[in-house]
């Protein structure tokens, strides 16, 4: 099926990848949920490169970022729904 | 789809199979380069193995440097191996465990005699074992006699969502069928340093996994000037959309799919435990992990990549998969598998894989690797420590 624009791990992922070249601010997109097959919408709030996270939901500072059903690291900075998630507003809790 | 029961490979002295027939000039020592080198430039069908090491190392570290050195020599995809030292004893030892397997192999050594005479005498060697080796012809071989090797590198979020996942198919079809399949990069599962530990099949391998990824942690905090974050995950990673070091482990750890590991090996260390997923414990640098699963007997290597790793090996054929759309268009010389449909949902998982069974078949029966066609033989050997 084609017109996937994001793809989500797992049901519990707050964080989305997204699998186009790239979206676009205020681009309504579809995702698609890998573990249970399920479609949702969300809208972009960033221009968003392929390969790189989109906020599924409003994340404040301290709040895990889950993907794959996992801990993969912490809120450093608030991140509204729809916005980038990366190095800027988010960091390893290893080191 | 039906996996084919054979391949065609090169059937050994051991009764192992070679999916390839090099003939290797070995040098024990970083000064005994320039004299390997001559000597497979004079003689065709044989290639030099260049390296930086091998002198005034000791404990732990001269024994991994042992155990590379040997472990390439018997490697299947080997036919026949000229060993050339400075001095004779370290040379002797590692002819003598080559020859364990059956294979022709010769050591020289520099010391008294000088470059020039060396290199004639090994010429007229290498000559005779490239001409022997020639004759060698492919046979049909069982499926189980392939052992893949499987490492990831300039990973992105594509690798997590979709070329790693292809390799995890590729493993749930390959083990019932009695193939050996190894993992490594210790660092790159931090994060997922547990869950990793929970797929180790006995409470044995568990415990040896837990113990290995500690020492390698407890090392990086004495060691490391501040952390990893300058290198974990690189600047390609990030470029790539990785964030943490955790989410790049989330995403290499789909690469054994629901396979759990039997053993976990030393850098470099042979399995004796019968077919099935092994762990290795190796440095996550691409060409580092691959040499050193190379020396362990492993004949083909599975190398993912998302934002386009280059590497090969000069033993091991290095087969890379993508699913970066961009890198597939961008860098389409490097990548043996695009699996890029995945991510528009136009091929499934299943199929990907499948794809990939196809592709390595075809590579282990001696269809040429993109990075062999491109010359890449990045033989790089694991140092532990400083030389005394």
């Amino acid at each position: 099926m084609a017109g996937t624009d994001i793809i989500i791990h797992d049901e519990k992922d707050n964080v989305g990848v997204v699998v186009i070249e790239k979206i676009t601010p205020k681009q309504d997109c579809d995702c698609w949920i890998m573990e249970n097959d399920k479609s949702v919408k969300i809208q972009s709030m960033d221009e968003i490169p392929l390969g790189h996270k989109i906020a599924m939901t409003d994340l404040n500072e301290g709040d895990t970022i889950l993907k794959y059903g996992h801990d993969i690291g912490k809120v450093v900075k608030s991140i509204k729904k729809g916005e980038h998630v990366h190095v800027h507003n988010v960091k390893t809790k290893k080191w | 789809m039906e996996i084919p029961k054979t391949f065609l490979g090169y059937k050994r002295e051991d009764g192992r199979t070679g999916t390839r027939n090099h003939v290797i000039i070995l040098p024990v020592d970083d000064i005994s380069n320039a004299c390997a080198e001559a000597v497979a430039n004079n003689i065709k069908g044989t290639i030099a193995l260049p390296h930086s090491y091998g002198r005034l190392q000791f404990g732990a570290d001269l024994e991994l440097h042992f155990r590379t050195m040997i472990g390439t020599g018997k490697n299947p995809n080997v036919a026949a191996v000229i060993v050339i030292g400075i001095e004779p004893k370290w040379t002797k030892r590692i002819v003598d465990a080559i020859a364990t397997t059956g294979k022709p192999v010769e050591g020289f050594s520099i010391e008294g005699v000088g470059d020039i005479d060396t290199i004639a005498r090994v010429s007229k060697k290498a000559q005779e074992f490239s001409i022997w080796a020639s004759e060698k012809q492919r046979e049909e071989r069982p499926i189980s006699d392939l052992w893949i090797s499987v490492k990831c590198g300039e990973s992105d979020t594509t690798s997590g969502l979709a070329s790693n996942p292809t390799v995890g198919n590729l493993m749930d079809k390959l083990e019932p069928l009695g193939v050996h399949l190894c993992f490594g990069e210790t660092s790159e599962l931090t994060g997922a340093e547990t869950v990793c530990e929970k797929r180790g099949k006995t409470p044995e391998a568990q415990e040896k996994f837990r113990k290995t990824w500690s020492s390698y942690n407890d090392f990086i905090l004495k060691e490391a000037t501040d952390d990893l974050s300058e290198s974990q995950p690189t600047a390609g990673n990030i470029a790539g959309g990785l964030t943490t070091i955790e989410e790049k482990a989330f995403g290499n750890f789909q690469k054994i799919g629901g396979c759990k590991f039997i053993d976990v090996l030393e850098p470099a260390e042979e399995p004796t435990k019968g077919p099935g997923l092994y762990f290795m414990d190796t440095s996550s640098a691409a060409a580092e992990c691959v040499t050193l699963q190379a020396a362990g007997g492993f004949n083909l290597h599975l190398f993912p990549t998302g934002q386009g790793n280059i590497i090969g090996n000069p033993i091991e054929p290095v087969v890379k998969l993508t699913a970066n759309p961009l890198t597939a268009r961008t860098m389409s010389e490097h990548i043996d598998v695009d699996v890029s449909k995945i991510l528009s949902r136009e091929m499934n998982l299943d199929e990907a894989g499948d794809e990939l069974i196809k592709a390595t078949i075809r590579v282990a029966n001696g269809r040429l690797t993109c990075a062999e066609a491109l010359g890449h033989k990045e033989f790089v050997m694991t140092k532990l420590y400083r030389s005394a």
